[in-house]
């Protein structure tokens, strides 16, 4: 087998797969935030508690009623949806006319009060998902061997990632949704029910969220602080690719994965470092980010 | 409060209590944390509440500060004038680089690039070795300043008290100065400044430094208090306490922090052992309220209900 600057080919591939499957969480978790600071303007804090939230309630779904992986793949994101209209209509409505900066500090805090609970009911150590029967084992294409579950990861998330990317820039209801993002009221003036659709549109986002979640239960330890770490990673994901653009998220998302993986081979000590030092970096050279306007 | 005698006796009465408070049989190494956490609430106002700057990442100062000044004692058996003056010279340039970077976006995206980079300081923290990765570094010694023993708490004690006084005077002044001023008009109207000929970004990165030094300050006092530096020094969730403890208090107010920062390490203090985990709820659920409903925060709404009196 060949070497690549000095190491094994199946080894770079092998995290090359592992940043990929990274990639595709990073690609989720950042086109949700994206979709949501569009219509309501807050950087949602709370995103990796939503995660964490929903890969718990996956956990929960199989210990606690016998519902499996499929069940939760539908249901989980649901319930975390449901508990993001909840806190929109009642919390994040009142801020919409001030300092985006107070949607942060509010979000921070629920997502501290979400780590606090399932801390308190279910221990601070990490829970094991098993990988749903279909999804086991290993194939291997001569080159390198795959994990089915893992390509699995990256399918069902990019098709997700795809889907909501067609929705937002080629449906009526995406235009609808951009309209309202640049001016809600002369939206509302048309009859559209601009509130009902921020609030779908939190709904959707979280449980975009929650959605990683569920496809990351099996791969991750299920753990209260797993999201926490994970969001700060996505915010860089997110000044590295500008806000403004979904197709922007998802494919800084990805390449950060990427990149993140290829460290891991070369210099595994920076791998935890390397997407906030290129944040660093995109930001002396194009401070609006790689694919942001202006 | 905004009669200067009745200020003046205010923190002259604050001042009689701390100095006292030993004698009344308070633990003062609480009292110690108490007063390092003020002077870091202090730092963090000087940017939030005059300069209009949320950072969330914070902690990176005080706990480079604290591991710097825990490590020059323990490896190099500096004094402890020289490792406080090193850990704090570390906050300053470190802050000089983050603020350069940062100041590039302000708002929203500022408070998310400070917490990014902050990352940088915990993972190198957790990962470097002079750190002492999840262990931290462990006793480190007072030893003497002037000559004074600073391993007896009661004279640690005033020395701490010493320096919160120092730090909070010198934040009025610098408030007070012509700098505070156009830093009050780079808050409120960030544009209109720059079109009066001011240098916004230069002001910005001025009080960025100046904030985070003294950031510094406060976490090389605590690994001096505490005999120790841990991760729970750089980690992102003091970062999150400091915003607290400044926005209950009330940014933008002088006593605000201080108040702040009391409520903080007294609620936590004496719950930790109690709720275990439910401490995170309560201080999420206080982060909430806060942002809900008390916006201006503890110190913050007394002088608006006192304003509202003398009309």
């Amino acid at each position: 087998m060949t070497d690549l600057f000095g190491f094994p080919v199946p080894v770079i591939l092998g995290q090359l797969m592992l940043g990929l499957v990274n990639g595709c969480f990073y690609a989720m978790l950042s086109l949700g935030l994206a979709v949501i600071f569009g219509l309501l303007g807050v950087v949602n804090f709370a995103h990796g508690a939503f995660y964490m939230l929903g890969a718990y309630g996956t956990w929960a779904l199989l210990n606690f009623l016998g519902i499996g992986y499929w069940g939760a793949l539908i249901l989980s994101p649901l319930i975390v949806g449901c508990l993001g209209i909840v806190i929109e209509r009642t919390m994040l409505k009142r801020l919409t006319q001030i300092d985006p900066l107070y949607g942060l500090l509010l979000t921070f805090g629920l997502s501290l009060i979400a780590e606090g609970f399932i801390r308190e009911g279910f221990g601070a150590s990490g829970q094991t998902y098993p990988v749903p029967e279909l999804l086991q084992g290993a194939v291997n294409v001569g080159f390198m061997i795959l994990p089915i579950y893992r390509v699995w990861v990256i399918v069902a998330s990019l098709t997700v990632c795809l889907i909501t990317w067609f929705v937002i820039e080629r449906t009526r209801l995406g235009s609808t949704l951009r309209a309202a993002t640049e001016n809600p009221q002369l939206v509302q003036a048309f009859g559209i029910n601009v509130p009902l659709m921020v609030s779908l549109t939190y709904a959707a986002g979280v449980a975009l969220a929650a959605f990683a979640g569920v496809l990351s239960a099996p791969i991750i330890q299920v753990s209260p602080l797993m999201g926490s770490s994970l969001v700060i990673v996505v915010f860089a994901v997110v000044v590295i690719g500008g806000m403004g653009s979904i197709m922007g998220a998802i494919l800084s998302g990805l390449m950060l994965g990427i990149v993140e993986g290829f460290t891991k081979v070369l210099y595994p000590e920076a791998s935890n470092i390397v997407v906030f030092v290129i944040m660093a970096i995109v930001l002396c050279w194009r401070p609006n980010g790689l694919f942001g306007k202006g | 409060m905004e009669h200067p005698r009745q200020r003046q006796l205010l923190y002259l009465g604050l001042l009689t209590l701390g100095l006292v408070a030993p004698w009344l049989g308070v633990y003062t190494v609480y009292l110690m944390t108490l007063y390092c956490f003020a002077i870091f609430a202090c730092a963090f106002n000087l940017l939030l509440g005059f300069g209009g700057m949320l950072s969330f990442g914070h902690a990176a100062f005080f706990g480079l500060s604290s591991y710097v000044t825990g490590w020059l004692i323990t490896s190099l058996g500096s004094s402890t004038i020289v490792s406080i003056l090193g850990g704090v010279v570390a906050s300053c340039l470190l802050s000089v680089v983050f603020g350069y970077i940062a100041i590039r976006r302000s708002g929203i995206y500022f408070a998310m690039i400070t917490l990014a980079l902050s990352q940088i300081v915990y993972f190198v923290c957790l990962e470097a070795s002079f750190t002492g990765g999840e262990n931290g570094l462990q006793g480190v010694h007072r030893g003497s300043i002037l000559g004074l023993d600073m391993a007896q708490d009661s004279v640690m004690y005033y020395f701490v008290l010493f320096c919160l006084c120092a730090v909070f005077l010198a934040i009025e002044r610098i408030i007070e100065s012509p700098f505070g001023q156009v830093l009050k008009a780079i808050r409120e109207n960030e544009t209109r400044a720059e079109s009066l000929g001011y240098f916004v970004n230069t002001h910005k990165l001025i009080v960025f430094v100046m904030s985070a030094t003294l950031a510094g300050f406060a976490g090389s006092l605590k690994c001096l208090v505490l005999s120790f530096a841990t991760l729970s020094d750089v980690v992102q969730s003091t970062s999150g306490e400091v915003i607290l403890m400044t926005m209950l208090g009330g940014a933008g107010t002088l006593l605000g922090p201080v108040v702040g920062s009391a409520v903080v390490v007294t609620l936590q203090n004496t719950l930790a052992d109690k709720v275990g985990s439910w401490v995170n709820v309560i201080i999420g659920a206080i982060f909430v309220l806060c942002v809900l409903v008390f916006r201006k925060g503890i110190v913050g709404e007394i002088l608006a209900y006192l304003k509202r009196k003398e009309r």
